[in-house]
């Protein structure tokens, strides 16, 4: 086998904590399907036929129940479950299913929805034979209004510098803002390596990892690492050019073991396992290619290790781990989903509905008379009654909106209730809520008051 | 009716001939010009029946192609010349009327190619009980342009299908407009690898194999010597991880099983000379191995017998070549290289060891620009270097002392395939009186006859010539352009009258040896 996929579905979703503290990440609605299904389906349609999937019990629980999982998704499922209470990092979680990887990995975070051709990532991998191949995507400006978000736009997130070569495929450096503090250095020996380096900033990680195994063998020994995208990938870019000081030769000295001890950790991604190396070592010998020209070093300047990186600039890729990204991913994916129609065969819905070609309305909803619904998003059981008007709003499963009222903007989260005539402009209703008749809501976050406890 | 009587007339002086050709008499002079003309009028023929009726050219009965095939079957057990001349007459044929017909004019192209597929069927379509299979067809490499043929491989690669998936061997498709004197190619493009139609965790195709593929495609794995390692590397990755299946023999089911990954990697990039001797090399160390043997025993065996022809053909024959040819370097000589060759590199790397003094100009053409690795790998070990573009060629030979290059195939009538630009070079060198020496292992020795370098070559990524000069790229639309084709051929062949002789590890030959090499190893083996 050459692949195996694992997913990573125990996230938190800790930037979205209003949306998620009643429903797990995994299983928030996006185009009336469970966030999960699209990495799913994405593994699926480029040929997996099994996943690891490392999540919480709710998760599993409720993964088992959902009817679009067990009906799309032909992949057999392998659960991991990790207990809740453990703060597990995504590095960890993989230390955790180490004695279940036999072959190289593709680690897949649960709330990456794109359509890039997985090939492109893969090929990086296997033609080059890398250590780690990665996808990134352009980032785009999110242009819808979030709820609940009072005055301007917080200050841009931390970005993330990436440095790649002149191709654009090797990642020669990775940093976060946050660990930049007097400067971005560069050392002189990758800038005489790669003369020229592209520094992007406005890119989105989409946490697509393709791994070898020996990564994951490391990090057995390497016990310090819990995160996969916060340390391990930066070590990596970073062990890239970091000088051999012991040649890759089996531990036969004994004194010198004790010395290079540290040493022994990088070597064990640099002994990657060929007991063939003499043949590859010949063929790359004689073959007559470079990857770059210009200097008097051979292919890849010598270096074992490499870390490659393919950036998408056309499609989709969104990671939906905040409010904002969720939003755009709602309003977003009905064109992914062109197989599907937008409206649920069964959904009921009366004829003097206004409903636009970009809306989406789940199974079994009732939607009355003289409604208007443009550019939202109904969830499954839903109830709306007449003379309701609906525009550029998200609402979850099992919601029940009373007459006359004007959602604009918001996202109404599952089993809401929101009462007669109310007025709700950008506004976050939590889980289970209930907005009283009347109501009149601007760019407000509604939540329980058992949420506000949770701090 | 007269025609008929004619046919069986000639039907009859067919019988004689066939019973004389079976007892092992020579055709006389007379008989063979006498089947030739009779071939000819069968070919009139023919062509006016086709031309009378609807395309049923190839609804013909076979007792009249019976007769047509029986003359050219006896025309080619004399001599092997006559094969090549008559392959190249064949090939004339089909391709006059391909020049002549109008591009557009489909309809007229699809009749004389069923002609011509009708008249090259006559061959394979005669059951082999009735002749001796002397005739050779044209291999489907070299028939991209002829729809029933593309439509065979694909059901060919269908066919091919490792027992326990029912998925096939995909087929990668051609790219932009091909030069008409080479449509009978395939022509790639690098940004459309086959691995797209692959699913990703490849279970059809071994993943060493899918990994080899992308790197021949990638050319990151490119040079005779380095594709054909890779393969052996990758073939023993496969047969590691092969496990015989129940009711099966290891010897049957292993060369089975490899059948589609060759498939893949002929996709990939078309397999060179050397990859082909190593393949037939393996099937039949596969099917040597004995019934009795144990799986773990049997597959030792073969890494080993991998290793052993890795390290004879490969490694030794180097050394043995160099040191021949360093008997050939003197000291103040000024050799000429083209391009990349690892075994010429070997050479003038063990020739500086020795202290020989001697000085390098290595010649590079576009658009692979492989003369500036073999540069940097000269000037790296020491050696001055002298670097200059094909074009100045004849400015630098009366410099020049001795022109070495490195081949990638010896055909057996003693023409040598290699880099294109070869040719030229060993053309101007003799018009200088510079000896041109040609160092190839004899592992590279292929039994194909080529005379020139259209019938059976590759064509590389037409994008690849397109270059990009201060931010402008003039060719960036050259599919738009309806009489414009680019063409990026990869080999030539070089006639051995400008080769003064060849240096393999059995000793320096004459380009016309080569047969006799291949009589000798077939012998021995």
């Amino acid at each position: 086998m050459e692949l195996q996929a694992v997913m990573m579905a125990a996230g938190g979703g800790s930037r979205m904590t209003d949306l998620t503290y009643n429903t797990p990440k995994a299983m928030l609605p996006v185009g009336n399907r469970p966030l999960i299904w699209y990495p799913l389906n994405l593994l699926e349609r480029v040929g997996f036929e099994e996943v690891i999937v490392i999540t919480t019990k709710e998760v599993q629980k409720m993964m088992s129940t959902d009817l679009k999982l067990k009906m799309d998704v032909k992949m057999k499922l392998d659960f991991v479950c990790i207990p809740e209470d453990e703060d597990m990092g995504t590095a960890d979680a993989l230390r955790h299913i180490q004695p279940k990887i036999k072959t190289d990995i593709l680690v897949l975070s649960c709330d990456v929805i794109t359509d890039v051709a997985l090939h492109e990532v893969v090929d990086l991998f296997r033609a080059h034979d890398a250590t780690l191949a990665m996808l990134m995507s352009k980032a785009h400006e999110f242009t819808e209004t979030v709820p609940g978000q009072k005055g301007k736009k917080k200050a841009a997130e931390q970005r993330d510098f990436v440095g790649v070569d002149q191709s654009g495929k090797r990642v020669l450096f990775m940093a976060n803002e946050v660990d930049l503090e007097d400067g971005l250095s560069i050392r002189k020996s990758i800038l005489n390596k790669h003369p020229r380096m592209l520094i992007k900033t406005g890119l989105v990680d989409a946490h697509l990892y393709c791994m070898k195994k020996a990564v994951v063998d490391f990090l057995t020994d390497n016990k310090s690492i819990s995160s996969v995208r916060g340390e391990l990938v930066p070590y990596l870019v970073r062990k890239q050019f970091s000088k051999a000081r012991s040649s890759p030769k089996p531990k036969d000295d004994t004194d010198e073991q004790s010395q290079t001890k540290s040493d022994n950790s990088p070597n064990n991604e640099l002994l990657i396992s060929s007991r063939d190396d003499r043949l590859l070592q010949l063929a790359q010998e004689r073959s007559c290619w470079n990857d770059h020209h210009g200097d008097m070093s051979e292919a890849y300047h010598g270096g074992k290790l490499r870390c490659y990186v393919h950036i998408m600039d056309q499609g989709l890729c969104y990671r939906v781990n905040t409010i904002a990204a969720y939003i755009e991913a709602n309003r977003l994916v009905p064109k992914l989903l062109f197989e599907e129609p937008a409206v649920h065969p069964s959904a009921v819905i009366s004829e003097r509905c206004q409903m636009g070609s970009d809306s989406m309305i789940g199974a079994l909803c009732h939607i009355a008379d003289k409604t208007s619904i443009k550019r939202s998003t109904i969830g499954s059981s839903t109830t709306v009654k007449e003379k309701v008007r609906v525009t550029n709003s998200i609402i979850m499963h099992g919601v029940t909106v009373e007459e006359g009222c004007n959602i604009q903007g918001s996202v109404i989260c599952s089993n809401a209730v929101i009462g007669r005539g109310s007025d709700l402009k950008y506004c976050l209703v939590g889980c289970g809520q209930r907005i009283e008749d009347a109501a009149e809501r601007t760019n407000e976050v509604i939540v329980g008051t058992d949420q506000l406890m949770e701090i | 009716m007269m025609a008929d009587k004619v046919e069986t007339d000639e039907s009859d002086k067919k019988a004689e001939i066939e019973r004389s050709k079976s007892e092992g008499k020579e055709l006389t002079k007379e008989e063979k010009q006498r089947l030739r003309k009779e071939k000819k009028q069968q070919k009139k023929n023919k062509e006016k029946k086709d031309d009378a009726t609807k395309p049923d050219g190839s609804s013909v009965p076979p007792s009249q192609k019976a007769p047509s095939s029986v003359p050219a079957a006896g025309a080619d057990a004399t001599a092997t010349s006559d094969k090549a001349v008559k392959s190249k007459v064949e090939l004339k044929a089909e391709r006059r009327p391909r020049h002549d017909s109008d591009r557009s004019s489909k309809q007229g192209k699809k009749r004389e190619s069923s002609q011509q597929q009708a008249a090259s069927a006559a061959k394979p379509k005669v059951p082999p009980s009735e002749l001796q299979p002397v005739v050779k067809r044209l291999p489907e490499h070299v028939q991209v342009d002829d729809p029933d043929v593309v439509k065979k491989l694909a059901k060919k690669l269908e066919r091919q299908q490792t027992p326990a998936h029912a998925e096939k061997i995909p087929l990668r498709s051609d790219y932009g407009y091909k030069v008409s004197l080479f449509s009978h190619l395939h022509q790639y493009s690098r940004k459309a690898p086959l691995t797209q139609q692959v699913g990703i965790p490849s279970s059809v195709i071994h993943p060493a194999i899918v990994r080899l593929g992308l790197q021949y495609s990638q050319g990151i794995v490119a040079g005779s010597n380095a594709r054909s390692v890779a393969l052996l590397h990758a073939f023993k990755q496969v047969i590691r991880d092969y496990t015989t299946p129940p009711n099966e023999e290891l010897a049957r089911d292993l060369v089975n099983r490899l059948k589609p990954y060759i498939s893949f990697l002929n996709q990939c990039r078309p397999l060179s000379a050397s990859m082909g001797n190593a393949i037939k090399y393996i099937k039949k160390e596969i099917s040597n191995i004995p019934n009795h043997c144990k799986e773990d025993e049997a597959k030792s065996k073969l890494l080993n017998c991998i290793d052993c022809y890795i390290d004879e053909k490969i490694v030794l024959a180097a050394k043995a070549v160099a040191e021949i040819a360093i008997g050939k370097i003197s000291d103040g000589d000024v050799i000429l290289v083209y391009g990349c060759s690892s075994l010429v590199n070997h050479i003038l790397y063990e020739a500086f060891n020795m202290g020989r003094k001697f000085r390098v100009i290595v010649v590079d053409s576009r658009p692979r620009l492989e003369g500036r690795e073999a540069l940097r790998r000269l000037v790296q070990h020491g050696i001055s270097c002298t670097y200059i573009l094909i074009s100045v060629v004849s400015y630098i030979l009366p410099e020049v002392s001795k022109v070495l290059v490195g081949a990638h195939a010896l055909l057996a009538n003693g023409y040598m395939m290699s880099r294109v630009g070869t040719s030229q070079i060993a053309l101007v060198a003799k018009a200088f009186n510079v000896p041109v020496l040609v160092c190839c292992e004899t592992y590279k020795f292929c039994e194909r006859v080529q005379t020139d370098s259209f019938v059976s070559n590759e064509l590389d990524d037409p994008d690849n010539l397109i270059v990009t000069r201060k931010g402008k790229t003039q060719l960036a639309h050259w599919q738009e352009v309806r009489s414009l084709g680019l063409l990026n051929l990869v080999y030539d062949v070089t006639p051995p009258d400008f080769v003064d002789a060849v240096i393999t590890e059995l000793g320096m030959i004459p380009c016309t040896s080569v047969p006799v090499v291949l009589r000798v190893k077939s012998v021995d083996q």
